[in-house]
């Protein structure tokens, strides 16, 4: 060991990186507790010391010092995405299972950060909405469309004490995804399903301006470079033309893509989860495929499954795919001729 | 002279470095004052090491050789001044191993008396013979590689399915933060590297002389388009690390990638540093053979700045030149920050491969980080200068499957440390990949003795029976030659019959013997009939043998 090169990248860490991420999705989270609500703030502080109690308890158990991980602060945007994932509002215990399948499960069980297959927070996700398909479904309605607004008491009341207080109806409301799926299948037509409170003028109702903020959160990791091009625009490029082909082919029975992209997960998946490197494909090329078939995924399953979203499976299936895919694509070596060679 | 700007082509990756250039750079090229004592190594050349012509006692002339030049891939060593030889014997020398080497040490007369300097006809010089003299004259890489030079400035034999070389590659990109010895070289002395490289294309017989200096080198730039002929193009690259690296350098400048595993010859371009090119001319024009050349000192020191010092000049006398270590330092840098290494002892020398000395600080070099999970963040694929996928070979080269490493291309790997630089888990890509390397080398050398083991040991075996079987041949050709022989009953020889007469009897009796014994029903065995003594002896070697596990039989977990 010669120990060159001597000087390294200044100002230039995991926790460098992981601050960033976090710091991205503020935009989001400002709009989100403008548009729905203070109850974020509950389900984000929540998430997050759930993530570090339960960071420390793996560390414990696998014998791994502290430091270094609780440092790198990879367990706090895990919890910022899943709180971010889950309807806000929900009783503590649907976090802490999520946090717990999230951190434990997703990653401590794997070997921790950096060796987990698939992405923790849509691992909790995908864990929850299986399990508890109501809890999940009740999305606060934005300000103003919801009969009873929910203040920041109301809503520790409602995650810590249960909801004894105010029925669910009062403060929530279907989706815009959710909406158009039911309303489809009772065979209404698209206009009067595009007209009821659920949706605004592209996508759900003020989920679309949440949704924009994340374009930016995300457009600011490109332009730090924390991420690269691939991966959100194979996304949003494969949710798009899969949506559109989809609405050209049968305009009554699915959305067209602007709603696509401005509902449900799709912003943050493109930009935030979908990106996640330790999940993704990591060539260029595999990242194009990635991204491009877990977005043709999403609106499979959004168009033809069983859930209101498919941000989550398919994010999660092609975590799956992502060795198989960076296998394949491998980059053409400098002083290498192109096509694949035999090893020498 | 008027261009059209020349197309650069763009390498993937790289890094963009703090230069650390204007440390060194502001003030002119300092000579080092004769020492007392030199140290020269007899390895200080890619190949085999020069063989000492001097001995212990020896007086010496500055420029004499001391060293020459054994086998194709060497080149000779010179005394640097003139003194007595006082010690041949193995020293500190510049090497990351810290391991000692042999190096003739010279006591300096303090007269610096010089062999006479024999300027060559190069232009109407046989090439061979013009090469020879390099050879002699110990010209080898200055830009840290320190491949002897004569070698590549050979242009004949290009390797199968490669054309003539056609372009001459001056690098004086010196990409690599800190050092500025070639810059300051290419400032001061544009005119002499520039005659160098017309030598070299002459020898190469090229038309194309480009010489390749980063942007940041506006001084240098201007003194070499000031002393270009029309043949030489002065081209300014783009400062982004590695820039300077040969193969990066090339691409830049033609658009042409060396094939991997191969030489730049394969593609017609022949490259050499700067600072070689100003050695060639000093050998070839003025007919002194290379006992100096320009380092950088820089770094925590009094008097940062570039030195002429004499190859041979411990490290200690170099700082001690450039002022002296500030308070603080901790420790030295040989070449620069991104590919040099450690100095373990500063009694080394300065070798034709050391280009800079950069004394550290804490604050010049703060202590690196301690390293995390890798979480494939891709930082240093994109930094690659090679496209490289360094998270996948540090996955492997870890778990030390070398196997799957190369399939990752582990050999194509330069070292230039952009991975290392950008890693945010502080991960030391390149030590791990050094790693991976030597341990396959070391695999293969493994293996290699295997195979010659198996090679001699079934070589033996087909020679054994061979001469076995001749032997058999041979006796069967005598023996029927004297069967023949015998039946013709050779009158001329009453000896021979003689013989067979006492043979034939001998026989006879013998069977006779054989035939009495086994009448009476004894057979020749050595074991029947033994004493009780042996029988008891031979019964208990039976029992242990047999408790003995059989091979076969052994536990397959052991």
């Amino acid at each position: 060991m010669n120990g060159s090169p001597f000087t390294l990248l200044a100002n230039n860490s995991v926790s460098a990186v992981m601050l960033k991420v976090m710091a991205a999705l503020i935009p989001g989270i400002i709009a989100h507790a403008w548009f729905f609500g203070p109850g974020i703030w509950v389900s984000l502080l929540l998430c997050s010391a759930l993530g570090i109690g339960l960071e420390t308890l793996a560390l414990l158990m696998r014998a791994r010092p502290l430091g270094p991980a609780l440092k790198d602060g990879s367990v706090l945007v895990t919890a910022w995405l899943l709180a971010l994932s889950l309807p806000t509002l929900a009783p503590w215990w649907l976090y802490a299972l999520g946090m717990l399948f999230a951190v434990v499960v997703a990653k401590h069980l794997y070997g921790g950060f950096g060796q987990n297959p698939f992405n923790p927070a849509m691992v909790a996700y995908a864990a929850l909405i299986v399990s508890f398909p109501v809890y999940m479904t009740q999305w606060p309605a934005p300000v103003g469309v919801a009969p009873h607004g929910v203040g920041l008491g109301e809503a520790l009341d409602l995650v810590f004490a249960g909801q004894g207080g105010i029925s669910p109806d009062a403060y929530t409301a279907a989706t815009a995804l959710d909406t158009w799926k039911t309303q489809i299948r009772m065979g209404k037509p698209v206009a009067d399903i595009l007209a009821l409170p659920a949706f605004g003028w592209g996508g759900g109702r003020a989920q679309e301006l949440v949704a924009l903020m994340y374009l930016f959160g995300g457009l600011l990791l490109l332009a730090n470079r924390v991420i690269t091009w691939h991966i959100p625009v194979a996304f949003l490029s494969g949710l798009a033309l899969t949506a559109s082909l989809l609405h050209a082919m049968n305009p009554a029975q699915h959305a067209g893509p602007v709603l696509h992209l401005l509902s449900g997960g799709a912003m943050l998946g493109a930009f935030f989860i979908a990106t996640d490197p330790v999940s993704a494909a990591s060539t260029p090329r595999g990242k194009l495929i990635f991204a491009g078939l877990a977005g043709l995924i999403t609106v499979l399953i959004r168009n033809f499954g069983g859930y209101p979203d498919g941000v989550a499976f398919a994010i999660l299936l092609m975590n799956v795919a992502a060795p198989f895919i960076d296998a394949y694509t491998q980059p053409r070596v400098f002083g290498h001729k192109p096509g694949r060679e035999d090893r020498t | 002279m008027e261009r059209q700007p020349r197309k650069l082509f763009h390498f993937h990756g790289g890094v963009r470095l703090d230069e650390h250039k204007a440390e060194s750079n502001a003030s002119p090229i300092r000579p080092m004052p004769l020492l007392a004592r030199y140290v020269v190594p007899l390895r200080q050349h890619i190949g085999t090491p020069a063989r000492a012509l001097v001995c212990v006692g020896d007086t010496v002339l500055r420029g004499q050789v001391i060293g020459a030049a054994e086998g194709y891939v060497s080149t000779a060593v010179h005394a640097p001044t003139s003194g007595r030889v006082t010690a041949i014997e193995p020293r500190a020398v510049p090497h990351p191993s810290g391991l000692y080497d042999l190096a003739v040490v010279i006591e300096a007369d303090g007269e610096d008396r010089a062999v006479d300097p024999r300027p060559l006809d190069w232009p109407h010089m046989d090439p061979s013979a013009l090469r020879n003299r390099i050879r002699e004259m110990g010209l080898a890489g200055l830009g840290g590689a320190v491949f002897p030079s004569y070698i590549k400035l050979n242009p004949g034999a290009p390797r199968e399915g490669a054309g003539a070389i056609h372009t001459l590659i001056l690098n004086g990109a010196e990409c690599e933060p800190w050092i500025t010895c070639d810059d300051r070289l290419m400032r001061e002395r544009a005119g002499e590297v520039l005659q160098g490289a017309r030598i070299m294309a002459h020898m190469l017989g090229v038309r194309r002389i480009l010489v390749g200096v980063e942007t940041n080198k506006p001084e240098a730039l201007a003194a070499l388009r000031q002393a270009a002929d029309e043949v030489t193009e002065i081209v300014a690259v783009p400062a982004r690390y590695p820039g300077g690296g040969g193969k990066q350098l090339t691409y830049t400048l033609t658009g042409v990638e060396v094939p991997a595993g191969g030489l730049s010859t394969d593609v017609g371009i022949q490259v050499f540093n700067v600072g070689t090119a100003y050695g060639l001319y000093r050998a070839v024009v003025q007919g002194e053979p290379l006992v100096s050349r320009i380092v950088t000192v820089t770094g925590h020191v009094a008097r940062p700045g570039n030195y002429e010092a004499r190859i041979g000049t411990c490290i200690h006398d170099l700082l001690a030149a450039a002022g002296g270590c500030l308070e603080g330092a901790n420790g030295e840098i040989v070449g620069g920050p991104m590919m040099g290494f450690e100095l373990m002892d500063r009694d080394a020398p300065v070798t034709k491969a050391v280009n800079c000395v950069i004394v550290k600080s804490p604050v010049l070099f703060p202590p690196k980080p301690e390293a995390l999970p890798c979480f494939r963040c891709g930082a240093c694929a994109q930094a690659c200068p090679v496209q490289l996928q360094p998270f996948e070979m540090y996955w492997y080269s870890r778990t030390r499957d070398f196997g799957k490493a190369q399939a990752y291309k582990l050999f194509d790997c330069i070292e230039c440390g952009c991975c290392s630089y950008v890693c945010p888990s502080h991960i030391p890509l390149v030590d791990f990949f050094r790693f991976a390397k030597s341990e396959i080398w070391e695999r293969e050398r493994e293996n290699q003795a295997a195979d010659q083991a198996r090679a001699r040991h079934e070589f033996r075996t087909f020679r054994l029976e061979r001469e076995k079987q001749e032997k058999a041949e041979k006796f069967a050709k005598a023996a029927a030659a004297a069967k023949a022989k015998a039946a013709a009953g050779d009158p001329a020889d009453p000896e021979a019959a003689k013989k067979k007469a006492i043979l034939d009897a001998a026989l006879a009796r013998a069977a006779k013997a054989k035939e009495e014994m086994a009448a009476a029903g004894i057979a020749p065995k050595n074991v029947d009939n033994l004493p009780p003594r042996v029988e008891k002896e031979i019964a208990e070697i039976e029992t242990r043998r047999a408790r003995v596990p059989h091979p076969g039989q052994e536990d397959p977990h052991d």
